[in-house]
């Protein structure tokens, strides 16, 4: 019976990849110009070699980076989510919830203020924060992935003070809730100060992979690889804290420098993903959810899952977000909070009442 | 103490703690023997829970604890969490965590960080699953367990620490008569292993079939003495403000309310 478990868990696991391996074709092809313009371009005998290096160009350098991105980036949420859900033993911590995306953002804000007179000193194309945004120069996205790191951290900290501690659910929400506004507040307050930027940092906090290169993916790969191992090696905390505070406690495990490590990564992973497509809503409520309604792991090999769960998801979702009225785009955080929200809405309606999450 | 000659398990000295800004604990000095069952009773609010949490080192208070003979501040985390398990009352519990999983949790302090579970680890898990008959739902989510199951459950993951000292916060809380009776037996044969179990139990009959009997109010120890001796019922009877009395039936000492008009509370 032991085996029936761990079997599921493969399967899920195994289903997953094949989910992403077959997303990640598919994303080279959906866009303004079709697979079926695409392929003969690529592959078809006498193409103008004109038209066959702007094909390439646009699968290898634009479709091929945003397709992996919104992957690596689903997959630094769901990890996120999965840690969040653990660490304050709350059903509905996700990133988003509890304001360390609205950190993340606003950290990001703050470094483009500060740093919009040096763009140009770091190669970018002209001095505005806007470009900045976008660029993919490496010690561009470490400053903001670091000022969205700082940010995520400040946020969490405010929560967990605001919420004073994390036993309750409503008040680490409300918490959570006014953390997110306020700090959204004071990102809009940067952003109306520099009018430059306005529409390029909006469209970039509406949540878009559009502007993912190949350093942004590789960046958010890097760390997401750091983070699942980190949260991994620190998910028996996790499972003892499932049991209370006093059971782990009694269980000889040194709660607080663990509790900071796990809020450390939560803060990691969120700002990466944040500084890279902006803010993406729900994937990390939603992907340790689906995992577990599939499966009951502990905490351990529930990040491997929930981080694949989170990217097929944002994989799934970007696909949607470029298809839907091609050749529009929506930005993809704006289809994730519809359907997350959606999503939300459903888990309240089922579990309200006893035992239920609110 | 009756039991002077016998080896002290947890010694707690003059030990005072809050909650808040609320006193609880007024300097308790109490010496728990090793290798018998101790209960902790007392009225509602006498502080029974807070002293069994300052006992297992979960909480913070003044005056000091002795474990086995050695300061509780000065055992290593994971040496003490082998000595001593412990097991709450009403804690949240992982509802998405397998019943074998939450046992395994038990085995936390013997596993080196990043191991996986021994042989030795399965075989204890097995055997505390077994002795609370958990074993069959081994595979099943705590959260589709019922309060009893679940109960059982959290009792089989402090067993399988294998602890020398367990100590239990309200056991029985949602077992029925039969688990309640197996619970019985399960902590004589803990006892008979040389173990030392502390229990906080509110149901006086319950508490009598301890060895020992520590009796709280008010956050003062009232009396510690064998379950057996007619002082213990004598202070038992008092401390609920003579409205139980302490009777033999059949070998075991059963506490009946004492229907009597209600009268002001005796001064503690």
């Amino acid at each position: 019976m032991i085996g029936t478990v761990a079997q599921r868990g493969r399967w899920l696991a195994g289903l997953l990849l094949l989910a992403s391996a077959l997303l990640v074709p598919l994303g080279t092809g959906v866009g303004s110009v079709g697979l079926e313009n695409l392929w003969p371009a690529l592959w078809g005998d006498g193409t103008d070699p004109a038209a066959r290096a702007m094909a390439w160009q646009i699968v290898w350098d634009i479709r091929l980076p945003r397709t992996l991105g919104a992957w690596c980036a689903g997959a630094l949420l769901g990890l996120a989510g999965a840690v969040a859900q653990g660490l304050f033993r709350n059903p509905l911590a996700d990133p988003y919830l509890l304001g360390s995306a609205s950190g993340a953002s606003l950290g990001v804000a703050t470094a483009l203020a500060l740093m919009g007179g040096g763009a140009g000193m770091v190669g970018s194309a002209g001095g505005s924060a806007a470009a900045m945004v976008f660029s993919g120069h490496w010690l561009v996205r470490l400053g903001l992935t670091g000022a969205a790191f700082a940010g995520a951290v400040l946020a969490v900290l405010l929560t967990l003070a605001l919420a004073r501690g994390v036993q309750h659910t409503l008040r680490l929400l409300l918490a959570g809730v006014i953390v997110g506004v306020v700090l959204g507040a004071f990102t809009s307050l940067i952003l109306l100060l520099s009018p430059d930027s306005l529409q390029a940092m909006q469209a970039f906090l509406l949540g878009s992979t559009g502007f993912v290169g190949w350093t942004s993916c590789v960046l958010m790969a890097g760390v997401w690889l750091l983070c699942v191992v980190a949260a991994w090696a620190l998910s028996r905390v996790l499972d003892g804290l499932a049991l209370g505070e006093s059971t782990a406690h009694s269980l000889g495990l040194p709660l607080a420098p663990l509790r900071a490590a796990l809020v450390a990564v939560l803060a990691l992973a969120t700002g990466t993903a944040v500084a890279q497509t902006g803010l993406i809503a729900f994937v990390g409520l939603a992907a340790p959810h689906l995992v577990r309604a599939v499966v009951k792991v502990p905490h351990g090999r529930l990040m491997g899952l929930a981080s694949l769960m989170g990217a097929v998801l944002l994989a799934g979702a970007d696909l949607l977000a470029r298809g839907l009225i091609a050749p529009q785009e929506l930005p993809v955080g704006v289809l994730t909070a519809v359907l997350g929200g959606g999503y939300l809405l459903w888990l309240m309606h089922r579990r309200t009442g006893p035992g239920g999450v609110l | 103490m009756t039991h002077a000659p016998e080896k002290i398990a947890i010694c707690a000295n003059g030990i005072s703690a809050s909650i808040g800004k609320h006193p609880i604990l007024h300097g308790i000095t109490l010496d728990v023997a090793a290798g018998r069952w101790t209960s902790i009773v007392g009225p509602n609010g006498a502080g029974k829970s807070t002293l069994l949490r300052a006992l297992a080192g979960l909480l913070p208070c003044t005056g000091s604890v002795h474990l086995l003979g050695r300061p509780l501040a000065g055992w290593h985390r994971s040496d003490r969490a082998r000595a001593l398990s412990w097991l709450g009352q009403n804690e949240v519990a992982a509802d998405d965590l397998l019943v074998y999983d939450v046992a395994m949790l038990g085995r936390l302090p013997h596993q080196p960080w990043l191991s996986p579970p021994s042989d030795a680890d399965h075989d204890a898990v097995e055997q505390a699953l077994r002795a609370t008959r958990a074993w069959d739902w081994r595979q099943r989510a705590l959260g589709q367990l019922s309060g009893g199951e679940r109960q059982r459950v959290l009792l089989a993951r402090a067993l399988a620490v294998q602890a020398q000292v367990l100590l239990m916060d309200e056991p029985l809380a949602n077992l029925d008569p039969p688990h309640q009776a197996d619970w019985l037996l399960l902590v004589r044969e803990l006892v008979a292993q040389g173990k030392t179990v502390v229990s906080v139990l509110h149901e006086v009959s319950f508490a009598l079939q301890a060895d020992d009997v520590a009796i709280i109010a008010a956050g003062r120890l009232r009396h510690h003495g064998a379950a057996q001796d007619a002082a213990t019922h004598r202070a038992l009877e008092h401390v609920f403000d003579d409205r139980i009395a302490i009777h033999a039936v059949e070998g075991q000492w059963l506490a009946m309310p004492r229907l009597l008009p209600r009268r002001e509370p005796a001064s503690h």
